[in-house]
């Protein structure tokens, strides 16, 4: 995958369960070695999206291509080219961590050597063990693994830090940087704000089966845009000022001759812009 | 990016079938539960109707080794293909495999491949027991064994499919294995698998145990083991070869067919 072609694209994305409609015309287009971010509440259409792009789910109407290739009709050379961490598995729990990714290893054409997989996402000392002896963390990274081995150029993670500790998913971030480094596309979901701010380049919110807002995480919503918060103890208690020029204000402040030992310049943080996303949607 | 060229099927396959039978001896309530129990049925009947017959040569216990052969194969290919599928699909293995390149043949030949592996041992515990313990004699000429061959083949693999079509019927995995065998065991009595000679059942359990391939299987089985002179106590007083390669055969399309419109790579309540 060459950097800068598009390697996701959705237009007018539908699908319906019963009467209700899950997905009401999505659009999305990610570039070639892009962290891209799904936010949204649960319910809000992300993982059906994320299935339709995994060639898991059928859609009702729009168009799809994943590295040029439309899911639905895709075969086995397309599957060999994406890897998919999805939100639950359960399985191979009688098989060891070694045996479950070596197994998989040997189906792709050009996998990653199943040691340095391992190794990747911090699970040496558990090669030997039995996948059902895993915690929940230790679990998911074996499914990170499974998803990786094959060397994907597409990486579809949904929900992947879920359940984890924060030193956890501190790890789990670097490892998303690893790949993202060399290159691979990677599609995230997730519920943390944080971990969208540390590695996406770009994000989208959905919310009742729509974007409501994309852009990178300095700029989703016209947050770069949004006013600043400016506060300071001022000779009377604390002062608060809402301005779109924060600059003007405080060289008023400091030519005034105020005591800016205290002053803190805030803009709203990226869950205040989501809450407000989200909100406005419902 | 060079075009690494992708597993065939087939070897994937094999590498599924490695994987399947690796899990199968991991798991030791299951291999104990499906494995040992059509032996241990065999041991118990063999000695409680140990001279049941008066025909010379031809002792209960022989008759039962040749019948619970087709026991023995539906119970592990059916059960075992039944029960695992819906546990494939409950546990995500299914769906894992559906994001990559392992195909769904890929993935039913390695359950073959796991089937065929276990009917064989099965088939050849309950030999083993017939032959130890209640001196069942083994057939010497290769007609027979031929006989055997293809009837174990066609039988280990319309049991196969059945099971694959029957795992689309069963909701949950930890259901699967009472749903699967309820209808497994009333089948076995009705085809005279556990009572000998068939002909004591009643004229329409046998009609409609002949729709059924059980009948059959066991029929065949006792063709390989027992002396021709038993035929009087077959329901057609044949063995009647031609015919049970026949409905083997129809039921191993019928599977296929069975299979192929209802195969569900995930749950229903998912879907």
């Amino acid at each position: 995958m060459l950097s800068g072609m598009t390697a996701i694209e959705a237009r007018g994305l539908r699908k319906a369960y019963g009467g209700h409609e899950a997905v009401a015309g999505i659009d999305l287009a990610i570039t070639g070695g892009e962290v891209f971010a799904l936010l949204g509440p649960n319910g809000a259409g992300k993982t059906t999206t994320v299935e339709i792009l995994e060639g898991h789910r059928r859609r009702d109407a729009g168009e799809v291509r994943v590295l040029g290739t439309d899911p639905a009709a895709a075969g086995r050379a397309w599957r060999a080219r994406i890897g998919i961490v999805a939100q639950s598995a359960s399985d191979a729990a009688d098989l060891t961590v070694g045996e479950t990714v070596r197994h998989l290893a040997g189906c792709y054409p050009r996998p990653r050597r199943a040691a340095e997989v391992i190794d990747l996402v911090g699970l040496a000392d558990k090669t030997r063990a039995r996948v059902r002896t895993l915690s929940g963390g230790q679990r998911r990274r074996l499914d990170v693994a499974l998803g990786i081995v094959g060397r994907p150029e597409v990486l579809f993670l949904d929900e992947p830090t879920t359940g984890f500790d924060p030193q956890a998913r501190r790890k789990f971030w670097e490892l998303v940087r690893v790949l993202a480094a060399e290159g691979t596309t990677i599609l995230l979901t997730t519920h943390y704000l944080d971990e969208a701010e540390a590695l996406a380049d770009r994000l989208a919110v959905i919310a009742g089966g729509v974007v409501v807002a994309e852009g990178t995480p300095a700029t989703l919503g016209g947050r770069s845009a949004a006013g600043v918060v400016v506060s300071w103890a001022g000779a009377d208690g604390p002062r608060v000022e809402h301005t779109d020029d924060p600059t003007a204000l405080i060289g008023r402040l400091a030519a005034a001759g105020t005591d800016l030992s205290t002053l803190a310049v805030t803009r709203p943080s990226l869950e205040d812009t989501y809450l407000t996303l989200i909100g406005e949607a419902r | 990016m060079t075009a690494a060229t992708l597993p065939s099927t087939a070897r994937t396959g094999l590498r599924r079938g490695g994987i399947e039978l690796l899990q199968f001896v991991r798991d030791r309530t299951a291999m104990i539960f499906s494995f040992f129990f059509p032996a241990l049925l065999l041991m118990l009947f063999g000695t409680i109707f140990s001279d049941d017959y008066d025909h010379p040569g031809l002792g209960a216990a022989r008759v039962f080794s040749a019948s619970m052969i087709a026991y023995g194969i539906v119970s592990t290919a059916f059960i075992t293909m039944g029960v695992g599928i819906a546990g494939d699909r409950e546990d995500g293995t299914l769906k894992r495999l559906r994001g990559t390149p392992v195909t769904a043949t890929a993935y039913f030949l390695g359950k073959l491949v796991l089937v065929a592996a276990l009917t064989a041992a099965e088939a050849a515990a309950l030999l083993a027991v017939g032959v130890f313990l209640f001196d069942v004699p083994v057939p010497t000429d290769a007609g027979r064994w031929f006989t055997f061959g293809w009837l174990f083949a066609l039988s280990v693999v319309a049991c196969g499919l059945l099971g694959i079509a029957a795992s689309a019927l069963v909701r949950s995995a930890r259901t699967a294995g009472a749903v699967l065998n309820a209808p497994v065991v009333a089948l076995q009595f009705l085809s005279g698998v556990f009572i000998h000679p068939i002909t004591r059942l009643p004229d329409w359990m046998i009609t409609v145990a002949s729709i059924f391939p059980v009948k059959w299987m066991a029929q065949g089985f006792r063709s390989v083991f027992l002396p021709d002179t038993a035929l009087g106590l077959e329901a057609g007083g044949a063995w009647e070869l031609g015919r049970i390669a026949l409905v083997l055969c129809c039921w191993c399309v019928v599977g296929l067919v069975l299979c192929l419109v209802s195969f569900r790579w995930r749950e229903r309540r998912e879907a």
